[in-house]
């Protein structure tokens, strides 16, 4: 009988840490709502893609002269794992996705503000190895042997790693990389490969080797090898921000954030 | 089928093979121990059983920056033309450090069980360190190790940070079925991920009860051979 009722009050304990844990977040957003509107602060989450990280983390700060009272929270991943939160019920507000599939499939299963949604930025995917290398200087030398591995993301999931096998296959070169590919998580990763130097090439976008001194460009996906990359924003329908939501992505339409994402290498789809 | 099925056999190759490294490496590192009197006793084991304590992420860390181009051993390596980061050794090695203190503890507490009695009679009648080695403590020890073994592998096979860091995503060569199953549900192919789920929960289950069945017989029979004698 002790033992039982040991047992029993453990597990009870349990039980009321996670029901505390679980009563907290219920709680806010009846508080906020109570709260005087115009200095209420607010939280938004955005979930951005990889290569997004090094413009975005610049547009929060300028971001928070002009709302001083929205804190940002980035989430920054592929974009495939980023939709698969969002469709398992990830608390975000805004999302940035590195390409139209994943901004579709969340729209398929309406979980986006559709007047919301507008593809605002462009880039272009290239070939890039470690600073120091000199042997390889085009897609093609990636059939050879100068070349045992190369850094891709993996295409299921990863934007860049569909662009990435979308050039190959239009340049017949995916069959001779089977086995030489080492499929990353996201692009940064790809990045981060070619810079340490344990891959001798990778494919990653324009914007992610022009950030990075560790890595140089040696071929750029020639015209008519990769559909043109175009990065979708909307904001989620379960957002319980939707006003702010929408003013932050206003923001990254208008003409303020256009000179950010230029700085690095990103094109800027006007109105 | 159709499907994939090359995350099995890696899978199964890298565990086998980071079992035989981590048994041999764990019961020398383990017979050194318990025989070692001196005052940094604690730190070595420390040191040693460091892989498990700490997130897998961690020892992929460590192993990249030993392993990776820059590394020391990843430099002699570089020069002498090969690379183990993103080969299928490297699964191995991945597998082996964070299997290495399941073996390791669990044989020094077996071998500091043993009767030290029948050591010092095996060796007044003179018979060799080597010979007492493996005629007397391992067979003493061996319910203790077996289990370190059984633990080992079972690790071993559900090793996915490390190895993900160090061995990387490509498939056929060094994907394993827990990195095959992250990347297919990242990718939303949520039923193949979940095929794979099933699949090393059954592997995992029977190799487990093989080896306590067969460990229960080894035991039983020693009993009855003891008795006999």
């Amino acid at each position: 009988m002790r033992k039982f009722k040991r047992a029993m009050m453990v597990i009870a304990s349990f039980l009321i840490v996670f029901m505390a844990a679980c009563g907290q977040k219920g709680a806010q957003p009846k508080a906020t709502q109570e709260a005087v509107k115009e200095i209420k602060p607010v939280s938004l989450t955005v979930s951005a893609a990889a290569s997004l990280k090094n413009a975005m983390e610049e547009i929060k700060t300028a971001y928070a002269n002009e709302k001083p009272n929205v804190e940002i929270t980035y989430n920054f991943g592929s974009s495939g794992s980023l939709q698969r939160q969002i469709e398992e019920g990830a608390d975000v507000d805004v999302f940035l996705s590195a390409a139209t599939k994943q901004m579709d499939a969340l729209e398929d299963k309406g979980l986006i503000i559709e007047d919301t949604r507008k593809n605002f930025l462009e880039n272009k995917v290239v070939l890039v190895v470690p600073e120091n290398s000199s042997e390889i200087i085009d897609f093609k030398d990636l059939s050879t042997d100068k070349v045992k591995k190369v850094g891709l993301g993996e295409p299921k999931s990863v934007p860049c790693g569909e662009y990435a096998e979308e050039v190959l296959t239009n340049l017949g070169l995916l069959d001779s990389i089977k086995g030489k590919a080492v499929y990353g998580k996201d692009v940064k990763e790809v990045l981060t490969w070619v810079e340490t130097g344990n891959v001798d090439a990778g494919i990653v976008y324009e914007t992610d080797a022009k950030v990075s001194d560790k890595v140089k460009i040696v071929a750029r996906a020639p015209k008519g090898s990769v559909s043109p990359i175009y990065y979708p924003a909307a904001v989620i329908k379960t957002s319980e921000n939707v006003d702010d939501a929408k003013a932050f992505i206003n923001y990254l339409y208008s003409g303020k954030a256009k000179p950010v994402f230029e700085k690095y290498g990103f094109i800027f789809i006007e109105k | 089928m159709g499907m994939d099925l090359s995350p099995l056999w890696i899978s199964a190759k890298t565990a086998f093979a980071a079992t035989v490294v981590t048994f041999f490496l764990g019961l020398a590192a383990a017979w050194l121990l318990a025989g070692y009197r001196g005052k940094a006793k604690g730190i070595i084991d420390s040191v040693l059983t460091l892989p498990m304590a700490l997130p897998p992420t961690v020892v992929g860390f460590f192993l990249l920056l030993v392993f990776g181009r820059n590394g020391p051993i990843g430099r002699l390596l570089y020069s002498l033309g090969t690379q183990v980061i993103f080969s299928w050794p490297a699964t191995v090695i991945a597998a082996s450090t964070v299997a290495f203190p399941l073996m390791y503890k669990t044989a020094r507490g077996a071998f500091e069980q043993v009767d030290k009695n029948l050591i010092y009679a095996a060796r007044t009648l003179g018979v060799s360190e080597w010979k007492i080695f493996w005629r007397i403590t391992v067979p003493l020890a061996w319910p203790g190790i077996a289990a370190g073994a059984v633990l080992s592998f079972t690790r071993a096979l559900g090793e996915f940070g490390a190895t993900l860091m160090i061995a990387g995503n490509i498939p056929g060569k060094t994907q394993t079925i827990p990195i095959a199953i992250f990347f297919t549900a990242e990718g939303g192919e949520m039923g193949k991920a979940l095929l794979w789920v099933v699949l090393i929960f059954v592997i995992s289950f029977m190799m487990m009860s093989l080896m306590n069945y067969w460990n229960y017989y080894q035991s039983k029979n020693a009993r009855i051979a003891g008795e006999g004698g």
